[in-house]
C-alpha cells in the first residue's frame, strides 16, 4: 500500500466536506479506508457505485464519495443494487450499510445476496445500534447492553453477522474494527477483487450512542479514543499468535475502587496493573505477568473481584474468515442469455 | 416472443409479450396468484432477448431491484398483486421521489389480508393513489382485455420512460387470467427516456416545459448522486423547505400539466345519454353487455370506460354529469371509484353505486337490471 496525503485522497474521491457525522465518528474513518483501497487498485470511480440504505453509515458514499452513488430506502440497498449489477456487470458494485440497515430491517435481503454470491462487496458498519435515530438497540447489540430502548440490559442476544453471511453462502467474509484501519482497507482491496459477495463487517465507534453503552463516563472528547482502545482490547486476530501473560480482574466496584486492594494483593507477583474498557465486561483491572496462574489462584478469595477473566474470554475474533469460489449470480445470468441463443434484440 | 400477428394467449402472458416489446429488459418479482403467469413468461422470454429475470426474496427486494436496475440503463418491471403491492410502496414512494421510471403491475385478487387469493378483485385502486407515503402524482393504467394487457403495458412503459415516474398497471384477475384473442402489430411506438445532453445536465432540475429532467445513468462519468432524501437539482441533498417545495411540486405537476395527454377512457353509446354507466377493467365488460341490452330495449344508456384511472379525468365526468341524468358506477369492491365520481360530477347528477363484493364479476343481467331501476 503506498501511502499519498490526505489532501490527494480529498480532492480525488470526496465531493463534500465537512461531513455531517459526529465528532470522532467512526464513519469517517471507513470512507477513508474505501478510498484508499481503490486508488491503490487503481479502480477509476467513475465505475463505481455505491449503494447504502439508511442511517449514519449510509451517508458515508452519499453524499461524500464522488463517484455514482444510489441512497436507498431503509434495509434494501441490496437487492437495489442486485438490480444495478445484474443489469450491468461493469459496475464496481459497493454496498454500505449499517448494522440496522443491513442485519436489522434488511437481513432478509442479505442473507439472500450471500446466497446468490452476487458481486457486491458489502461494508457493514457495526456500531450495535441504530445510531442516526438515537441510539436504540440493535441485532447487534450485546447481551445486556444499555441502549435508550433497553434501558434495563439489552434481553436479546447479537447475530454473529459473519458467521451467518458465511452460512449464506459469500465467498468472502471478513470482520475488523475501525481501530484495524491497514487491515480494514487490505481486506477492502481484496474484496473488491472477489468474483462473488463479499461482506465485511467493521466494528465502528459511534462516540454519540456508544458512551451510555460501554459506561464511558469521562469526557465526550475522550470517547473516540477510548472506544478505538476498546476494540483493540477486546478483539483478537484469527490465525495471529496469542499473547496469554495476562488476565482481567473484574471489580464487583468501580476499578478505581478495587485497584488498591488487587495492587497490595499481587504485589509478590510483581505485575503490571493498568484500568482498561472492554466491550464485554466494561471497566476493569488488566493484570499483566507471566505468572498467570498463580495471580489467578490468588485472586479468588478477594472479595472485592467479582471474576477473573481469562484473556480470550468475551472478545471478538476479527479477520477473514471465508475466502472461496462458488458461481457468481450475474456471470451465471450472461451464461444463461448465451445458452438460450436467440440474442438478436440485444440489451 | 410472439411473432406479429393472431394468437390465442393468457391475459397476464399478453402483459409480458408488451413489456417485452416495450423494451423491458429487466423483471424481479416474487410468486404470488393471479400475478404468477407474467413472471413465468418473462422468465422464458427474458433470457431469449438478452435479458434478466430475477426472482427476489419479497417483493420488496423485487421493487427495489427494479429501480437499481432503472438507474443502470433498464427498462424494468415487477408485477404482484394486493398482499405484494402493499409491500412495494415504499419502494413506490421512493421511484416518485427519485423519479426513477419502472412499471409495477397488479393483478388484483380479492383482500383484506389473503382473502380469497385466487379470485379478482378492483380493491387496490385507492391503494395505487394513496398507498404510498408522501405528495405525489399517480399513473395508473386499465386494461379491460387481453389486448389491452398487452397495449397498456407498453403504453405504461412509455409513459415511465416519458415521464420519468412509477407507472402502474392496474389489472385485475378476470383480465390476468383469461384466454381471447391478442393482434400483435409489426410495430409498436416506442418511448426512450431523455438521456443527457451534456455533463452539466441537472438530472433533477429542468427548465424544460415538461418538467422532466433528462437521466444520466450509472457508470456514465456523471458522479450521479441519487437520494431519496429531499435534493438539489443536482440530486445533492438539501432538504430545507425551499427545495422540498420546488422538488414535490414539480413532480407533482409533470403529471398534473401532462392531465390530457396521459388520461384516456372510452364512450359508447354516449351521444343522448340518460343512464350512463362507468366502470374500467373488468367489471367494464358486462357494463358493455348491459348497456348494449339497454339501447336494444330503447333505452338512452352509454358506458364510460376508463382506461386510466389516476389522473382521473375529472372533467369528462363533470360533462357526463351534466348531460346526463344518472351516473352508475360498476366496480368489483364495496364503492371506490365512487367516491371520484361523486367528487367529478359536483352534484349535477345523481351518483349510483352498483358494487359487487365476494371475488366474483357482475352478470350482465345484474348490470341491466340495475339500468332498468335507474330509468324509472
Ligand atoms: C422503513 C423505515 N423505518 C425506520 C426508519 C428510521 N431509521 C432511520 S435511520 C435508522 C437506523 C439506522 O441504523 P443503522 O443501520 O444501524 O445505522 P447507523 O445510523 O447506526 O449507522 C432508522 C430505524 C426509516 N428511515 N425507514
Ligand atoms: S450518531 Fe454515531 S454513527 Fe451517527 S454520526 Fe454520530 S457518532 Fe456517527
Ligand atoms: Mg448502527
Amino acid at each position: 500500500m503506498t501511502v499519498k496525503n490526505l489532501r490527494y485522497y480529498r480532492e480525488k474521491f470526496v465531493r463534500h466536506l465537512p461531513t455531517r457525522f459526529c465528532p470522532g465518528c467512526g464513519n469517517g474513518v471507513i470512507l477513508n479506508a474505501f478510498v484508499r483501497a481503490l486508488d491503490d487498485l487503481s479502480i477509476p470511480q467513475e465505475r463505481v457505485l455505491c449503494v447504502s440504505g439508511i442511517g449514519c453509515s449510509a451517508w458515508i458514499p452519499n453524499p461524500y464519495f464522488s463517484g455514482d452513488s444510489l441512497h436507498t430506502t431503509h434495509g434494501r440497498a441490496l437487492a437495489f443494487a442486485t438490480g444495478a449489477k445484474v443489469y450491468n456487470r461493469n459496475l464496481k458494485t459497493v454496498v454500505f450499510t449499517g448494522d440496522g440497515d443491513g442485519a436489522g430491517i434488511g437481513g432478509n435481503h442479505l442473507i439472500h445476496a450471500a446466497r446468490r454470491n452476487v458481486e457486491i462487496t458489502t461494508i457493514l458498519v457495526n456500531n450495535m445500534n441504530y445510531g442516526m435515530t438515537g441510539g436504540q438497540t440493535a441485532p447487534t447489540t450485546l447481551y445486556g447492553g444499555l441502549t435508550t430502548t433497553t434501558p434495563y440490559g439489552n434481553p436479546e442476544n447479537p447475530f454473529n453477522l459473519t458467521s451467518l453471511v458465511a452460512s449464506a453462502g459469500a465467498t468472502y467474509v471478513a470482520r475488523w474494527s475501525t481501530y484495524h484501519v491497514i487491515e480494514l482497507t487490505k481486506s477492502i482491496k481484496e474484496a473488491l477483487q472477489n468474483e462473488g459477495f463479499s461482506f465485511i463487517e467493521v466494528l465502528s465507534q459511534c462516540p454519540t450512542q456508544q458512551r451510555r453503552m460501554f459506561g464511558l463516563s469521562g469526557t465526550s472528547s475522550e470517547a473516540p479514543q477510548r472506544i478505538l482502545e476498546m476494540f483493540l482490547e477486546s478483539t483478537y486476530i484469527r490465525g495471529q499468535p496469542l499473547k496469554n501473560n495476562y488476565l482481567y480482574a473484574i471489580p464487583k466496584k468501580t476499578p478505581e475502587a478495587v485497584f488498591k486492594s488487587v495492587e497490595t494483593k499481587l504485589s509478590g507477583f510483581h505485575p503490571k496493573l493498568k484500568i482498561v474498557d472492554h466491550m464485554a465486561f466494561g471497566r476493569i483491572i488488566k493484570i499483566n505477568t507471566e505468572r498467570v496462574e498463580e495471580v489467578k489462584r490468588s485472586l479468588k478469595d478477594l472479595d472485592d473481584v467479582e471474576k477473573v477473566a481469562d484473556p480470550l474470554e468475551g472478545k471478538i475474533e476479527l479477520g477473514v474468515f471465508v475466502k472461496c469460489e462458488r458461481p457468481e449470480f450475474v456471470k451465471t445470468l450472461h451464461n444463461i442469455i448465451e445458452r438460450v441463443g436467440e440474442n438478436r434484440y440485444g440489451v | 416472443m410472439l411473432k406479429a400477428g393472431k394468437h390465442l394467449v393468457l391475459g397476464n402472458v399478453a402483459c409480458a409479450e408488451g413489456a417485452i416489446r416495450a423494451g423491458c429488459r429487466f423483471f424481479a418479482g416474487y410468486p404470488i396468484t393471479p400475478a404468477n403467469e407474467i413472471s413465468h413468461h418473462m422468465s422464458i422470454e427474458l433470457p431469449k432477448v438478452g435479458g434478466f429475470y430475477l426472482q427476489m426474496e419479497d417483493e420488496i427486494a423485487s421493487i427495489s431491484a427494479v429501480l437499481g436496475a432503472s438507474w443502470a440503463g433498464a427498462k424494468a418491471m415487477t408485477a404482484t398483486s394486493g398482499p405484494g403491492f402493499s409491500l412495494m410502496q415504499e419502494g413506490i414512494s421512493y421511484a416518485h421521489m427519485t423519479e426513477t421510471p419502472c412499471v409495477v403491475v397488479d393483478v388484483q385478487r380479492s383482500g383484506p389480508s389473503t382473502g380469497q387469493a385466487t379470485m379478482p378483485s378492483q380493491m387496490d385502486v385507492y391503494q395505487a393513489k394513496y398507498g404510498a407515503h408522501g405528495d405525489y402524482e399517480v399513473v395508473a393504467l386499465v386494461p379491460w382485455s387481453v389486448q389491452e394487457m398487452f397495449d397498456l403495458t407498453i403504453r405504461a412503459f412509455n409513459l415511465a420512460e416519458k415521464f420519468r415516474t412509477p407507472v402502474l398497471l392496474m389489472a385485475d384477475g378476470v383480465i390476468g387470467h383469461i384466454m381471447e384473442k391478442l393482434v400483435i402489430p409489426e410495430q409498436v411506438e416506442i418511448v426512450d427516456r431523455r438521456r443527457c445532453s451534456s455533463r452539466e445536465a441537472m438530472p433533477f432540475g429542468t427548465d424544460d416545459p415538461s418538467r422532466v429532467p433528462e437521466m444520466p445513468l450509472f457508470g456514465e462519468g456523471y458522479r450521479l448522486i441519487v437520494t431519496g432524501s429531499t435534493h438539489r437539482e443536482s440530486g445533492f441533498r438539501d432538504e430545507s423547505p425551499k427545495y422540498h417545495a420546488m422538488l414535490v411540486k414539480r413532480i407533482r405537476e409533470k403529471i398534473l400539466k401532462a392531465e390530457s395527454e396521459i388520461s384516456d377512457s372510452v364512450g359508447y353509446y354516449l351521444e343522448d345519454p340518460k343512464i350512463v354507466v362507468i366502470s374500467y377493467g373488468a367489471t367494464a365488460r358486462p357494463s358493455f353487455g348491459a348497456v348494449k341490452k339497454a339501447r336494444k330495449g330503447g333505452l338512452e344508456a352509454g358506458l364510460f370506460r376508463l382506461r386510466t384511472l389516476w389522473p382521473f379525468p375529472d372533467r369528462e365526468i363533470r360533462r357526463l354529469a351534466e348531460a346526463a341524468e344518472k351516473l352508475i358506477v360498476v366496480e368489483m369492491n364495496s364503492g371506490k371509484i365512487l367516491r371520484e365520481v361523486e367528487r367529478a360530477s359536483r352534484g349535477c347528477s345523481e351518483v349510483l353505486s352498483l358494487p359487487k363484493i365476494g371475488g366474483v364479476l357482475h352478470s350482465v343481467d345484474e348490470i341491466y337490471k340495475a339500468i332498468m331501476e335507474a330509468y324509472q
